[in-house]
């Protein structure tokens, strides 16, 4: 590595940028240039309206060129906009690409003052600081890494599932892992889907059953992704398998084993039917299920529970598939790129006391009307209550747990349409009356609207407000033993109590409980609200901070089905862009090590997170792989001798960095 | 520890039980507790609506006395808790306490007057309620210990009110408060589960907006005769006043006899904690619950 | 909605099956030029900085309001008629003195609106400015209220009453008088109560102690 004090006069061009009004309206960039011309080593000193249009780049080539520049600082907006642009600009003018450095004026000062002279000092420190700085930068070429084509899809609902098949179909190997014992998610709970009430398993299951017919696709259902190592192109990660208590190769779904249980009915929650029916302890979750498989639930099975049972499941299977000795199993699996689709969770409606969920039985939140109305959920799609009767009149609350400074405050986007559909269905299958209650009515996207006009016309009564409470005390006599809904109709202007037999909560959507742990395994990060952050929202809302790492569905933000196949399409295309490049280029901000200041203390070697730096005992030096250092700089801040420095961030140029930022002066 | 007793002007008047069974309660419980010298009116939501400021002001003053009138606790600090009973008098206090510590323009003109006549605020006072005290302090536990009459039998619906749960969720959640349920049964008696235990009883609409306040009463007391409760307690002397002394007017517009007892919750406690009815002012009350005696035969 | 419980033969107050219309005609329309633009700033910074401005117009706070159906506007209309200036009709409305502070608009708002401070401090407005309905029970209290704790630094309660009613409408007295009678028995009632000792104080304590109302709060 070349010292650049070795490389001769150091001869810097500066270039600031107006960005139009965005950073000239806020600091005198003409001022700028002009304090920055007369710092040492400065050639040229020069601004323009915007640096990153063609004429910009072009003078920057032009001046390298004519006044023999070695150094190129432009002080402008981020560098996550346009570093790439004028390490391009400089390059093609012949010089290495990291003799150019950027200084942010917009997002680091214009946007974020409004005193135009402290405003416009701060620029000039900032880019004093990077004056001093590039005459210590060095010729650095990038690394490249190859990329392994596996990929690990994780969640198996929708978007997982387009995404797995899109990848497999493009002849790449999937791992498609899914923590509950079937793939199909919530959409599977679905009757069915708005705006063209489709049936959403007639829709859903010819997928799953491809996924499971896949050749490229290796299905990993009741399974959890438990550890992650690596970087982009190079993951590594651990599978915990949970027991199912059957042996997955030998059992074919005949289903003898559920019948032969010592329970003659079912007695436990019911996941697939949210809790509206009882299963028992050993269970196919609805009959599409993919894989074919039973399960045992181990709290509930007795002979799990307690060691002893008569067993009569294990008898009555004719190919001795059931195994009561099965252990949790831990997999690894190498991938080059990971699309996260974990999707999202509905909203406890028990924290919202005051619509008594939880209390009055004919209160259900909406999942579980998808339940009641479809022909193969509990009630074979008869719309009867918990009380066995059959409702006349029904309400339907918007925005339960959306909206709400208390709960969640963002609008779940989906629950409008829903709610509509729901009104549709329930008014279709029991003739009852029924009252929708909004705040506004959103429905956006293609046919949502209309659909909505459809269900009004249908004579769904449409109020405007929201409910304050669902009660039982009457204040008169035809609200005996009814359900009150306590509203203002704000469009009227008066407050009304409208008794009903059933209230549906139009429950919102939030991040899954355990979001945050899975987030954490990949590195993504998370907006307030809990869904995991893209990478920018308008431009790569499918990719993430992590490199290799993409987001598809409802664990991104709260989408209907056609957005999160939508979204899981792009993810998978992305995979395929980076996949079939087949590596990709790395900054070459590794650490390095100064041999001679190196005195095998080792304290590096156990901190480095890519297990990058080894110890060779034969010269009883530490040595770093630079294709494995990711650039952390966690081992340049522990060495004790000060012996290891890093690429792009060498001591010398932050120090000088730091002194030029304080050569405060009073401008 | 002692505790700072703020009685507000209604337990001074209207609600006389209300004072002489808390102190009785206390006494027997052996919780220590003065009264404040030369308290004065909290100023209620009447004042809030002429003035704000002078309202703080006004409140502000009993908090400053209590601090000057409580020592120092065995740490060195401040150690002062103001049991407020009249639960309009509790908020307005603790809306003073909290607006004070909020908002600094506020608190310096505050302290600005207060200075004038003498007195200092510093922010210590603690501001409770009695049911907060029993509950919290006390425990329902050590309670227990002390009972000698079990309510057994009857099914009192509690009636929380507004002003001591809301806006601030202090000792109970605000939609659904559970601590006065609580009680209920552990002194031996049945709580009644009804939606209406935190509906405003109208308050000074009784007095200015008749038929308002005469409606949102009958709803509390039909909704609760026609769950089956025997009588009803609560935790203030406006809400006590307003159930009780309008029924035989709400009775005749009905046209349906209304006589649901309305007693104070530290009533209900004396009686069983064995504390003689008179003690607890129970003959101050306009309808009697036919039973009492027949408890006291009980045991 | 009927009112069946006013439907019963006693109740003297209002018919409720009438509905009460205007039958006037009367020609409706708002301009520009009669709001006050400056009202929303000013309540908002009267009620703590409220943030009238993220009202949603949801209607929780009127439907949770056990008293929103004597109010001529709904809280929720309250909030919006403040954000867009209806200065007078806002000051004028009943609604203000209905109100019983009772928070539970303020604690189920979805968007945090402390509503009940929205409204004390628009009957403060309404006071000063003179607006508030003449021989209207309600912010007669309050001034008796005000005046009587100013001079004695406590409140009796028969005494409020009766000089309320004397000075409103003497024969509300003759109405109450068995209640007031009852609760003297039972020694629930004293015309006479001495206050505090030092009188003084409160007089002085309050006299120093003025905000102007327009003063911003920090
Ligand atoms: S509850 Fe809050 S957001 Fe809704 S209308 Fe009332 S003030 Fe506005
Ligand atoms: S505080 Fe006033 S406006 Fe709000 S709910 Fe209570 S009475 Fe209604």
């Amino acid at each position: 590595m070349t010292s650049t004090k070795q490389n001769g006069e150091v001869r810097i061009g500066y270039f600031v940028c107006h960005c139009g009004h965005n950073i000239g309206a806020t600091i005198d960039v003409l001022k700028v240039a002009d304090v920055i011309k007369n710092l040492p080593g400065v050639v040229i000193s020069r601004e323009y309206k915007y640096m990153c249009s063609d004429p910009g780049q072009e003078m920057i080539q032009e001046d390298i060129k004519e006044h023999n520049l070695n150094r190129i600082v432009v002080a402008a907006c981020s560098p996550l906009l346009h570093e790439n642009t004028f390490r391009r600009a400089t390059e093609k003018a012949g010089i290495n690409q990291y003799y150019f450095h950027m200084v942010n004026i917009r997002e680091n000062a214009s946007w974020v003052h409004v005193d135009k002279a402290e405003a416009t000092r701060k620029a000039i420190d900032l880019s004093r600081a990077a004056i001093q700085r590039v005459f210590f930068h060095q010729a650095l070429e990038k690394k490249q890494v190859s990329i392994n084509p596996n990929v690990l899809v994780v969640g198996g609902g929708i978007s997982g599932i387009h995404a797995a098949l899109t990848l497999a179909k493009a002849g790449k190997k999937v791992y498609l892992v899914e923590r509950d014992p079937t793939i199909g998610g919530l959409m599977a709970k679905f009757d069915k889907t708005f705006p063209t009430l489709d049936c959403a398993a007639c829709i859903l299951t010819p997928k799953m059953t491809e996924v499971k017919n896949h050749p490229n696709i290796e299905l990993m259902t009741y399974s959890e992704v438990e550890k992650v190592s690596g970087f982009v192109g190079q993951y590594k990660a651990t599978i915990k398998r949970k027991p199912r208590y059957i042996k997955e190769d030998v059992c074919v779904g005949c289903l003898d084993c559920i019948d032969a249980c010592i329970y003659k009915d079912g007695k436990y929650y019911d996941e697939f039917n949210v809790g509206l029916s009882k299963r028992k302890p050993v269970y196919i979750p609805f009959p599409q299920a993919t894989p074919q498989l039973v399960v045992f639930d181990p709290e509930a099975c007795v002979r799990l529970k307690r060691g002893k049972c008569k067993e009569t499941c294990v008898e009555k299977c004719d190919r001795d598939a059931i195994d009561f000795d099965q252990k949790e199993k831990f997999e690894e699996i190498e991938i080059g790129s990971v699309i996260v689709a974990t999707g999202f969770q509905i909203f406890d409606a028990k924290k919202i006391p005051y619509y008594g969920y939880g209390k009055y039985q004919n209160v259900y939140n909406a999942l579980e009307i998808e339940r009641l109305v479809n022909s193969s959920g509990p009630t074979g799609g008869q719309v009867v209550m918990r009380n066995g009767e059959v409702p006349k009149k029904i309400g339907i609350i918007h925005c339960v747990g959306s909206r709400d400074e208390k709960t969640n405050i963002w609008c779940s986007r989906v629950c409008c349409t829903y709610s509509v559909k729901l009104a549709h269905l329930l008014k279709e299958l029991s003739g009852a009356d029924v009252y929708n209650f909004y705040i506004d009515m959103r429905t956006p996207g293609k046919g949502q609207e209309e659909f909505y006009n459809q269900v009004m016309r249908e004579g769904v009564h449409f109020i405007r407000g929201r409910v304050a409470e669902v009660t039982d005390w009457a204040a008169e006599k035809e609200e005996q033993g009814k359900l009150i809904i306590r509203v203002e109709d704000t469009l009227i202007g008066v407050v009304r109590r409208i008794p009903v037999d059933m209230v549906v909560l139009g429950v919102g959507v939030e991040p899954h409980s355990d979001a945050d742990k899975i987030r954490r395994l990949f590195n993504i990060s998370c907006s307030t609200e809990g869904f995991y952050l893209e990478k920018h929202p308008k431009l790569a809302p499918f990719d993430t901070a992590s490199d290799g790492v993409y987001i598809a569905g409802g664990c991104q933000g709260p989408k209907d089905i056609t957005d999160a196949v939508a979204q899981a399409g792009a993810a998978a295309a992305e995979a395929l862009a980076l996949i079939d490049k087949g590596f990709i280029e790395m900054e070459p901000n590794t650490a390095f090590i100064s041999e001679d200041n190196c005195s095998g203390c080792k304290s590096c070697i156990p901190l480095c997170p890519y297990t990058a730096i080894s110890f060779d005992e034969e010269v009883f030096k530490a040595k770093i792989n630079e294709v494995l250092c990711k650039g952390c700089g966690t081992c340049v801040a522990a060495c004790p001798s000060a012996a290891i420095d890093q690429n792009l961030f060498t001591n010398d140029q932050i120090y000088n960095e730091i002194d030029g930022l304080l050569k405060y002066e009073i401008v | 520890m002692k505790y700072i007793y703020y009685p507000g002007c209604s337990l001074k008047s209207t609600g006389r039980p209300y004072e002489e069974s808390l102190l009785a309660v206390f006494k027997e419980l052996q919780i220590p507790m003065e009264e404040l010298h030369d308290w004065n009116c909290c100023g209620a939501t009447s004042y809030m609506s002429v003035d704000e400021l002078k309202a703080f002001g006004l409140a502000a003053r009993n908090l400053a006395l209590a601090e000057s009138q409580n020592g120092i606790n065995g740490n060195g600090d401040p150690d002062v808790h103001i049991v407020a009973p009249c639960s309009a008098c509790y908020l307005v206090l603790i809306k003073t306490e909290r607006y004070l510590k909020e908002y600094k323009n506020e608190r310096k003109a505050v302290i600005k007057g207060l200075k004038t006549i003498g007195l200092d605020y510093n922010g210590k006072a603690v501001i409770r309620h009695p049911v907060d005290v029993l509950f919290n302090d006390i425990g329902l536990e050590s309670i227990a210990k002390h009972i000698k009459k079990p309510l057994k039998g009857i099914k009192v619906a509690s009636y929380y009110g507004c002003q001591m749960i809301r806006p601030f969720e202090l000792f109970d959640p605000v939609h659904y408060p559970v601590t006065l349920d609580l009680l209920v049964d552990k002194l031996g008696a049945t709580p009644l589960d009804w939606p209406l235990k935190t509906r405003c009883c109208g308050g000074s609409l009784t007095g200015t907006l008749h038929e308002a306040g005469m409606r949102l009463n009958y709803r509390l007391l039909s909704e609760a005769k026609k769950r089956g409760a025997d009588m009803i307690i609560t935790t203030c002397p406006l809400c006590q006043f307003n159930l009780e002394c309008y029924q035989d007017r709400i009775s005749s517009y009905t046209g349906k006899k209304i006589e649901m007892p309305i007693l104070y919750f530290t009533q209900l406690v004396g009686l069983a904690l064995g504390i003689p009815e008179k003690k607890l002012g129970i003959h101050r009350s306009f309808i009697r619950f036919p039973n009492f005696q027949a408890l006291e035969m009980e045991v | 909605m009927t009112f069946s419980f006013l439907r019963t033969r006693k109740w003297k107050y209002q018919k409720p099956s009438r509905i009460e219309q205007d039958k006037t005609v009367r020609r409706r329309i708002k301009y520009e030029s009669e709001l006050d633009i400056g009202f929303r700033e000013k309540i908002a910074k009267m009620a703590w900085g409220e943030r009238l401005d993220s009202c949603m117009q949801c209607g929780t706070c009127s439907a949770t309001c056990p008293v929103s159906h004597y109010m001529d506007y709904t809280p929720r209309r309250i909030i919006d008629m403040v954000r867009q200036g209806f200065k007078e009709e806002v000051l004028n409305s009943f609604t203000l003195w209905v109100c019983a502070s009772c928070y539970s608009c303020t604690v189920e708002c979805p968007r945090g609106i402390k509503i009940t401070d929205v409204m004390y401090a628009l009957k403060r407005e309404a006071i000063k400015q003179g607006f508030h309905p003449k021989r209207f029970l309600i912010p007669m209290l309050a001034s008796k209220f005000y005046k009587q704790v100013l001079r004695h630094g406590r409140q009796n309660e028969g005494r409020l009453i009766l000089s309320l009613y004397l000075s409103a409408n003497p024969l509300l007295l003759l109405r109450n008088s068995k209640l007031a009678f009852r609760l003297w028995r039972r020694g629930r009632m004293k015309l006479f109560e001495k206050g505090i000792r030092n009188k003084a104080s409160i007089r002085k304590l309050l006299s120093s102690i003025e905000r102007r109302e327009e003063e911003p709060v920090q």
